[in-house]
C-alpha cells in the first residue's frame, strides 16, 4: 500500500457542465469527493493524502470562480468535516503561497492546523495557491538566507538539504508513492515537481466528482502491480 | 546457372531499396499533412525497456541496448523530418551508476562507441546539421567518455538547424542543486562587487549587505538561467516507453506542463506510430491549452 497518495482534482467544471449544474456545484461535489476518498485511503492504510486544490495559475480564472473556490476551502472547516478530522485523528496541513489568500480564510486555516497538529498517523495535505516551481524557489531562498547567516556553507547545499526546505517538510513522507490525476489530462500542471521524481503516476479518464471507491481501488491495484526500480535493477 | 543466385540477390536488394524509398516518400507525405497542424518544438524520450527486450528475445544483455540505439536513430530521423527542433533523451541516470559494475561498464563502452560515431561523416549529426549537448554531471563520467562528449559538443557548436540533448550522468534534482549553487555564487559575486564599493572591511562569511536585496536577486529567472537544460525550451511531449508511468527524476523542473505519454512497447520496439500518436494527441490538446494559457 502506498504511504503517500497525491491527487490532482481535475474535472469539476466539466463534470458540472455534463450534469447541467453550475461550476460552483461542480467544485462542491469535488470537495465532498475529496473527503470521501481521503477517508477511504486512510481506512486502507495510507498515511498521507495530498491534494492539489488550487494552483497558482488558477488565479487567472474569473472572480466568481475564485470566490467559489475560496468558499470551498471554507467548506473544509464546516462542522461535519471538523468532526471527521478529530474522530479519525487526521492532521490537516495547508501548503502553498498563502499571500493572496484572504486574511479571514488564513486565520481559519491556521486554526484547523493548530487543532489537528497532534495527530501522527494520518495526514491530509491541501495544496492551495501552490506551484511546484514556487516550492523549489522558496526552498532555495531559504537556503540562501541560511548561508547568509553562516548557518550552512554553500558547498553543503545538496538534494537532501533542499528537500528539507520544501513545503512538504511538514510531512514524514514528502514524496508521494502514487499520484492520481483525473479527467484524462496527462500532465503534472506544476503540482509537485521535485517530490514526484520517483512517483508512480496514474491517469484516470473520469472527472474528479465521479472518482469513487472502484476507481481508487483500480489505481491502487495498478500501483501494486508496478515494479519500482529507482534506476537500479531489482 | 551460377549467375542466378547473384542476380536474385541483386534483384531482391534492388526491390528492398525500392520499398524503402516508397516507404520514405509516403512517410514524408504523411508528415507534410500532419505539419498543417501545430508541431511540438521539443520532444523528450525516456528510453526504457532495452534489458527486457533482450530477455524477451533471448539475447544477451548488451544486445538490448544496441537494438535500443537503432530505434533511437530511427526516432531522431522521424522527429527531425517532421520538423521538431529539439529532442532530449535520457541516456544514463546518476541512479544507474548503482547497477552492477559490469552493466555500467558495458553501457559506458557502448556510449563511448556511439558518441565517437556521431563525429563520422555519415552520421545523423551531419545529415541533419544537429547541434549536440551533453547534459548532466559530466565529472561523474570516466575521462574517455567525457572527452568524447566534449569533442562532439565543440564540433557541433556551429550547427543550428536542430538540437539533440543527451542527458548522461543526469538527474533532475542534481540539475536543480547545481543551478542553485551557481545562482548563489553569481549572487555573492554580485554582492562582492557591490560591497567593494560600499565597505572597507567585511566579514568573509557574511556578505555584509542587506538580505532583502539578496533575496530579490534569487528570482525564478536566475535558477532557470543556470539550469543546464536552459539551452532548450520546455518539452511539449515526454514519451516513456515500456509502459512505466513515472518520471524517474528526469526533467522535473521542465515538465510542469508537458504532455506525458507512456506506450506499452519496449524501447527497441518503438516506432513511427508512437510518434504519430503522441503528436496527434498534442495537436488535439493544443487548442484547449492555448485557451487556458489565455486565461492566465
Amino acid at each position: 500500500m502506498p504511504r503517500h497518495v497525491a491527487f490532482i482534482l481535475d474535472g469539476n467544471r466539466r463534470w458540472a457542465k455534463r450534469a447541467g449544474l453550475t461550476t460552483s456545484q461542480g467544485h462542491e461535489a469535488g470537495a465532498k469527493r475529496l473527503i470521501d476518498i481521503a477517508e477511504l485511503c486512510f481506512e486502507l492504510g495510507v498515511h498521507t493524502v495530498s491534494a492539489f486544490a488550487f494552483s497558482t495559475e488558477n488565479w487567472g480564472r474569473d472572480k466568481i470562480e475564485i470566490d467559489n473556490l475560496m468558499s470551498l476551502i471554507q467548506h473544509y472547516r464546516n462542522k461535519s468535516n471538523i468532526k471527521f478530522f478529530h474522530r479519525s485523528e487526521v492532521r490537516v496541513s495547508v501548503i502553498g503561497n498563502k499571500t493572496k489568500i484572504p486574511e479571514s480564510l488564513l486565520k481559519e486555516i491556521h486554526e484547523i492546523e493548530e487543532a489537528t497538529k497532534g495527530y501522527k498517523n494520518k495526514h491530509l495535505i491541501m495544496a492551495v495557491d501552490y506551484s511546484g516551481k514556487f516550492d523549489i524557489m522558496h526552498a532555495c531562498k531559504s537556503l540562501v538566507k541560511k548561508s547568509e547567516k553562516g548557518l550552512i556553507r554553500e558547498e553543503d547545499v545538496d538534494e537532501a538539504l533542499i528537500e528539507r526546505e520544501l513545503l512538504t517538510n511538514c510531512s514524514d513522507f514528502p514524496s508521494p508513492d502514487l499520484m492520481i490525476r483525473t479527467s484524462g489530462e496527462q500532465r503534472i500542471s506544476n503540482f509537485f515537481l521535485w517530490q514526484l521524481a520517483y512517483t508512480e503516476l496514474f491517469f484516470s479518464p473520469v472527472f474528479w466528482p465521479d472518482f469513487d471507491k472502484d476507481k481508487l481501488l483500480e489505481a491502487l491495484a495498478s500501483y501494486q502491480s508496478r515494479e519500482r526500480r529507482f534506476g537500479c535493477r531489482v | 546457372m551460377a549467375e542466378l543466385p547473384g542476380q536474385i540477390r541483386r534483384m531482391s536488394g534492388g526491390i528492398s531499396q525500392l520499398i524503402e524509398q516508397i516507404y520514405g516518400f509516403s512517410r514524408r507525405c504523411l508528415f507534410r499533412v500532419i505539419s498543417m497542424g501545430p508541431i511540438p518544438s521539443h520532444l523528450a524520450f525516456i528510453m526504457d525497456g532495452n534489458r527486457r527486450y533482450a530477455k524477451k528475445h533471448g539475447l544477451e544483455d548488451g544486445s538490448g541496448h544496441k537494438a535500443g540505439f537503432s530505434a533511437l536513430m530511427s526516432m531522431l530521423q522521424y522527429c527531425y523530418e517532421l520538423g521538431i527542433k529539439y529532442v532530449t533523451i535520457y541516456a544514463f541516470s546518476i541512479d544507474n551508476f548503482r547497477r552492477q559494475p559490469e552493466e555500467v561498464q558495458s553501457l559506458m563502452d557502448l556510449m563511448l562507441e556511439k558518441i565517437k560515431s556521431l563525429l563520422e561523416k555519415e552520421s545523423i549529426v551531419h545529415q541533419y546539421g544537429i547541434r549536440v549537448y551533453f547534459i548532466g554531471n559530466l565529472a561523474l563520467l570516466n575521462d574517455q567518455v567525457r572527452a568524447a562528449a566534449e569533442k562532439v559538443m565543440k564540433a557541433t557548436a556551429k550547427n543550428s538547424r536542430v538540437v539533440l540533448l543527451i542527458c548522461i550522468a543526469y538527474n533532475s534534482t542534481n540539475e536543480i542543486v547545481q543551478a542553485v549553487k551557481k545562482s548563489c555564487i553569481n549572487t555573492s559575486d554580485n554582492m562582492e562587487a557591490y560591497g567593494n564599493d560600499k565597505h572597507e572591511d567585511r566579514d568573509s562569511d557574511i556578505e555584509g549587505t542587506d538580505m532583502e536585496n539578496q533575496e530579490k536577486r534569487i528570482q525564478l529567472v536566475d535558477i532557470e538561467e543556470n539550469m543546464q537544460m536552459s539551452v532548450a525550451p520546455n518539452p511539449d511531449i515526454l514519451i516513456r516507453s515500456s509502459g512505466e508511468t513515472r518520471l524517474s527524476n528526469f526533467l522535473l523542473w521542465q515538465t510542469g506542463n508537458t504532455q506525458l505519454c507512456s506506450p506499452a512497447s519496449l524501447w527497441p520496439e518503438i516506432g513511427l506510430r508512437h510518434l504519430l500518436w503522441a503528436v496527434l494527441n498534442f495537436q488535439r490538446n493544443n487548442s484547449y491549452l492555448e485557451k487556458r494559457k489565455k486565461q492566465l
